[in-house]
């Protein structure tokens, strides 16, 4: 056990540190460095010759890479150009608010997903389940932009029930935030609850025809007694790598709906960022992304493992 | 020998069918598969005529007609340039059609090959090269494809060749995947045996038994790949105006929402129902092949 989880530790280190390489060859490939970032328009080759000296533009690649490694190590993710601040300033809030949104998202979608793909699966083929599977199908298969457009049409333009744009201030409390975020917090959520409902739906309609569930049943186990703690159980455990999957996937992807809404978050600001060819920003950024992304996936793996006694004696991958 | 097949073949009332009879006899079946179809056939068909179809040109500016509202003349409005939405909207496909069906040939070609290939080697070369993709695989979809055409631009062959790259790593864990299920299988030990090569095993042999899964994969490949490609376009990081695009009309009319949401829905509808329609076929296809859908992770 403890051998299997230090493995998958040091599997996702691996993994974080090949990424960082792929993001540092990525950034280093656009065109324009920081030095152009810094000058923008005022540029000469004498003074963009004299700060990329300053910088340290002007060494090997890899020396570079080495540097931004070891910086990043001690916490320090470099300074960013355009904006001349440190990234970590810069990042800070707008990190923070695309938690909030991700996190309101999650706290609404999560149960409601567990609870209208369990329904689903008990209706399976009937009416409810078939409406319940149509939604879902929409809320997979719609772009972001479009189901966010449709909403601010019939919530804001129409109803006029919540504003279209979150119009905060990055750094607001997020008291302040919350009651401008709707339109947002119920895109996100419609989104993620489809994904997820359909694979409760899929791993609860299994489970319903399994042995043990029909064992319960013939013994005259009341049915609410079946769903909750036979089934649900049983159902959730192959769910939580998915739904772990979708939440880093949310952090990632949330990049369009913040932009629809005009959020400040850190997708809109990635997107900014490489408009700015703020490269340390982008870097910073990613490699933020992808290690919530490797650490969720580490922790659902984890919670997998503690849940399903049958995954700790054969080996995974 | 040859009689009794002979006589088995007369007795037996139902002709013999081709796999593939049989997939599109399943398929036939399906409600969401021929409507899927449908959707995607009548893309593909007007994606074809459209430019020979359309009531008005799309890019002719209507100065006095400006955000107008639906009308028999106009039938989805006009933009804030008084051009015809019905018009663009029914053009405004082509670029993502085309890029996105050949990025999604090209991304279940070489993924597909590297992953049986990767599933077949096994060993070291398999374990370094899934260590990589996996990392590719953390890294948000939106920024890998940002910063692709941040660094080769916007025209639509080295889109192709963006996104066929950029879809083409998941490709390599599925088809991986299904060939570690054939790798040990008495057929592939036997062709090994007689000493084939590895081009051989790997496209006679293994391709044929994880075509299916590919087919499925490839089908839902295509959505996504739709999906980042509008995405993008509605950020402004894809077809180059004034082509018309349904990404980038959709941002744009995004500001004449209030007046004129035609300039918005009519884009949206189009994009959704190509978007729709290849959901519904591949969910069909899988059901036809006897490959459920049920664990696809959302990336």
């Amino acid at each position: 056990m403890i051998v299997l989880i230090a493995r998958r530790f040091i599997l996702a280190l691996i993994t974080l540190l090949l990424i960082s390489i792929i993001i540092f060859l990525g950034v280093e490939a656009l065109p324009g460095d920081a030095a152009d970032a810094y000058l923008g328009q005022s540029a000469t080759p004498e003074s963009l010759r004299a700060l990329r000296e300053e910088f340290g533009l002007d060494t090997p690649a890899h020396q570079r890479y080495l540097n931004w490694l070891g910086d990043m190590l001690k916490g320090d993710l470099g300074d960013s150009m355009a904006r001349r601040k440190p990234v970590s300033e810069v990042i800070g809030n707008q990190f923070r608010n695309t938690v909030v949104l991700a996190a309101a998202a999650a706290i609404v979608g999560i149960p409601l997903a567990i609870v209208l793909g369990v329904f689903a699966g008990l209706t399976r083929d009937k009416w409810p389940d078939i409406l319940v599977s149509l939604v879902a199908i929409l809320g997979m298969t719609l772009p972001g932009f479009v189901t966010a457009t449709v909403l601010i049409y019939v919530f804001s333009i129409r109803l006029e029930w919540f504003p279209a744009i979150a119009m905060v201030p990055t750094d607001a409390p997020v008291i302040e935030i919350l009651p401008n975020i709707f339109l947002p917090i119920i895109t996100l959520t419609f989104i993620m609850v489809a994904h997820i409902l359909r694979l409760v739906r899929t791993n609860m309609i299994e489970v319903l025809v399994s042995n043990y569930v029909q064992m319960a049943r013939l013994k005259g186990v009341p049915a609410m007694r079946i769903v909750f703690l036979h089934a649900l159980p049983n159902a959730m455990l192959p769910s939580i790598n998915v739904i772990a999957l979708t939440l880093a996937w949310l952090l990632g992807g949330v990049a369009i709906i913040e932009t629809v809404f005009n959020y400040p978050g850190i997708g809109k600001l990635l997107i900014n960022a490489i408009g700015d060819r703020d490269l340390a920003l982008v870097q910073g950024i990613a490699i933020i992304l992808a290690g919530i992304y490797i650490g969720v996936n580490l922790i659902a793996d984890l919670l997998a493992l503690v849940l399903n006694p049958r995954l700790r004696t054969s080996r995974g991958h | 020998m040859t009689v009794t097949t002979q006589a088995v073949e007369e007795l037996s009332p139902v002709k013999r069918r081709t796999p593939l009879a049989d997939t599109w006899e399943n398929l036939r079946r399906s409600w969401g598969g021929m409507i899927g179809l449908t959707l995607i056939v009548f893309h593909v068909l007007l994606a074809l005529s459209s430019p020979y179809i359309v009531p008005q040109d799309p890019q002719l500016m209507d100065a006095p007609a400006r955000n107008e509202a639906p009308s028999t003349e106009h039938l989805f409005g006009t933009d804030k340039l008084g051009r015809d939405m019905f018009s663009r909207s029914l053009v405004g496909g082509r670029v993502a059609l085309v890029v996105t069906m050949l990025g999604t040939a090209l991304a279940m070609t070489w993924g597909g090959l590297t992953g049986i290939l990767l599933g077949f080697l096994g060993g070291k070369t398999d374990e370094y090269v899934m260590r990589v993709v996996d990392a590719l695989l953390a890294i948000p979809w939106l920024l890998v494809l940002l910063l692709i055409i941040s660094i080769l631009g916007t025209n639509p062959w080295v889109q192709t060749l963006t996104f066929g790259f950029t879809y083409g790593y998941t490709a390599i864990r599925v088809a991986r995947a299904a060939t570690l299920d054939y790798v040990t299988h008495e057929f592939v030990l036997a062709a090994r045996a007689r000493g084939e090569r590895k081009r051989t095993i790997v496209l006679k042999e293994l391709l044929p038994n994880v075509l299916d899964v590919l087919l499925v994969d490839g089908a839902m490949t295509w959505s996504w790949m739709l999906l980042g490609f509008s995405s993008l376009s509605f950020l402004g990081f894809g077809v180059t105006p004034p082509t018309p695009d349904w990404g980038f009309m959709i941002a744009k009319n995004r500001e004449i929402l209030a007046i004129q949401p035609w300039a918005v829905f009519g884009p949206a509808i189009m994009l959704s129902t190509l978007i729709i329609g290849i959901n519904l076929f591949s969910d069909a296809l899988a059901k036809a092949l006897g490959l459920d859908r049920s664990q696809g992770a959302p990336v």
